[in-house]
């Protein structure tokens, strides 16, 4: 469904990627994990299209998405849940929801994701008249979720969802991984919790210095020693 | 100050402040233009008011020609439009993702641009300025409640009052509105969700460019003389009090246009005739205190964001 051929991002002189080959089926749950500025973040960057790739291709469908501008790639069906969250503290819940409609590809049953999105977070529903930056982080978190939920993507990308969060509210974000599994939308996850990650996704690319090292399947998830190994190296 | 005061308030009769609120309503609709392309683009389009100068010149020409003063106002919208589209399809989308610096020259050097051809023409009948007398109707006085309100200072302010209160509508509760305020607050996030760049660039210089074209018919009834540096003093102005009432938001910059213009009114008003050369000068001296005591904009919340870069 989404693959990444050798896909390299330079940013100058610095290779962030280097030849990264990934590749998500439909339906699937893939992770990314490894440690800080080994190239997670922007190689999602890279498939929305926000930075430049230097060499490589990356394919939606068996179709090349590569040098579309970000809204193209939201519209060719893949939605981001960024780091940070990003919601738009001025803007109400609501219409923070209603901004990830600029991503769907028909407005036919948009009422009735919008909906979809409060049954699954309740609190989103309770607080869609404040404003977004009344909203604690977890609760931002999960508005970001359903955002990028109402544009009905294929594939959701999503960017350290857990980052900041209280453990009890991780918990909330991977139960709606889990429920978004159910609905059999493709996901790559990108996550510090590497444990957690590798128990919980299809299989799992380890990423270090802009490379893949490993490959994770849930199997492995007790495995430390792979993992520190992997991280250390 | 202390004998600027006592001028000011005893100018503060109902004539003067009739004429400073249809200032500041055609000040504010000009701070709007300038704040719906800030918004979206971070730029400070300073050939917004040459835009205005063509859509004068355009009344100027239907003027000459006898065309009916309607037809003459559907021109000047025409023309500001189609010069607003064509700046922002042929300057604004190449040079988009420049620095700020790169950007905010290219604008001086249209407004350059844009004076030197409105120059060329102008000069072809060996004067330089056109008369626009078909318009100049609208400048006679009515009487109301005892006081002298010119007609267009009516006009300008159910214009202003009437645009502001669609463009609320419009940036409340569309769809294209919701996008434009979340593309002004972060426009990498709004498009990786699926706002269209280019869609909402576009719109914001599109209604940029009506609010330019009414400006453009107001201003020509009032000064019903057009020259290429029509517009330019009342933009400067208007510029100086988008940055004076907080260049962030639309609603603080809007405010700041109309509270130049109101101030600019008021202290016209209580210049003795012979002094109101030294209008621009008080203006900017208000402007300056201004920003001394609120750095971040008069009306902006909380404190400037380059406080600390020194």
């Amino acid at each position: 469904m989404l693959e990444l051929r050798d896909v390299s991002v330079r940013y100058g002189a610095v290779a962030a990627v280097r030849k990264v080959s990934v590749d998500v089926g439909r339906g699937e749950i893939v992770g990314l994990i490894g440690p800080n500025g080994a190239g997670k973040s922007t190689t999602l960057h890279a498939i929305m299209g926000a930075v430049p790739v230097h060499e490589g291709d990356v394919l939606l469908d068996g179709t090349s998405i590569l040098g579309r501008a970000p809204e193209g790639v939201a519209r060719s069906g893949i939605a981001l849940v960024p780091e940070g969250r990003r919601i738009f503290a001025e803007l109400t819940v609501e219409e923070n929801l209603r901004l990830g409609l600029a991503g769907r590809r028909s407005r036919e049953g948009a009422s009735d994701d919008i909906e979809s999105v409060f049954r699954l977070f309740p609190i989103v529903k309770e607080f869609r008249r404040r404003h977004a930056g009344a909203l604690s982080g977890g609760q931002q978190q999960q508005l970001a979720i359903g955002r990028a939920l109402v544009a009905r993507p294929d594939v959701l990308l999503f960017d350290e969802p857990s980052l900041g969060l209280a453990p009890k509210i991780v918990n909330v974000v991977f139960e709606a991984l889990a429920e978004i599994r159910s609905r059999g939308i493709t996901v790559l996850l990108v996550e510090q919790r590497a444990q957690r990650t590798v128990a919980f996704a299809d299989r799992t690319y380890l990423m270090a210095n802009g490379e893949i090292r490993l490959t994770l399947t849930p199997a492995d998830a007790a495995d430390t020693d792979a993992m520190v190994a992997a991280y250390l190296s | 100050m202390s004998t600027l005061l006592p001028h000011l308030v005893a100018a503060l009769d109902a004539q003067t402040i009739a004429d400073a609120v249809g200032l500041g309503a055609v000040y504010a609709l000009m701070a709007v233009g300038i704040g719906l392309v800030f918004g979206v683009l971070r730029l400070v389009n300073f050939a917004y008011g040459q835009l205005i100068m063509a859509g004068a010149y355009a009344l100027a020409f239907a003027s000459q020609a006898g065309w009916p003063v309607w037809l003459g106002i559907i021109l000047c919208f025409a023309v500001v439009i189609a010069l607003s589209l064509a700046m922002e399809r042929v300057v604004f989308r190449p040079l988009r993702t420049q620095s700020p610096a790169v950007m905010l020259v290219t604008t001086f050097a249209i407004a350059f641009l844009l004076q030197a051809a409105a120059l060329l023409i102008d000069v072809r009948d060996d004067t330089i300025g056109e008369p626009a007398t078909s318009v100049a109707s609208l400048n006679q006085a009515i009487s109301l409640l005892g006081v002298d309100v010119r007609k267009v200072t009516i006009v300008a302010v159910l214009v202003a009052a009437v645009a502001l209160g669609l463009l609320a509508l419009l940036l409340g509760r569309t769809s294209i509105g919701l996008q434009m305020r979340a593309a002004s607050t972060d426009f990498r996030t709004a498009r990786l969700l699926g706002v269209r760049a280019n869609t909402v660039i576009g719109f914001a210089v599109l209604l940029s460019g009506v609010l330019a074209a009414a400006v453009a018919v107001i201003l020509t009834v009032q000064q019903p003389f057009v020259s290429p540096d029509f517009a330019l003093y009342s933009t400067i102005v208007v510029l100086v009090g988008v940055v004076v009432g907080g260049i962030d938001r639309l609603w603080t910059a809007t405010l700041g246009g109309f509270a130049i213009g109101f101030a600019s009114g008021v202290i016209n008003g209580a210049l003795p005739t012979d002094k109101t050369v030294f209008l621009p000068s008080a203006v900017f001296a208000l402007v300056i205190i201004v920003l001394l005591v609120r750095p971040a904009g008069l009306f902006a919340r909380g404190r400037s964001s380059l406080a600390d870069r020194v």
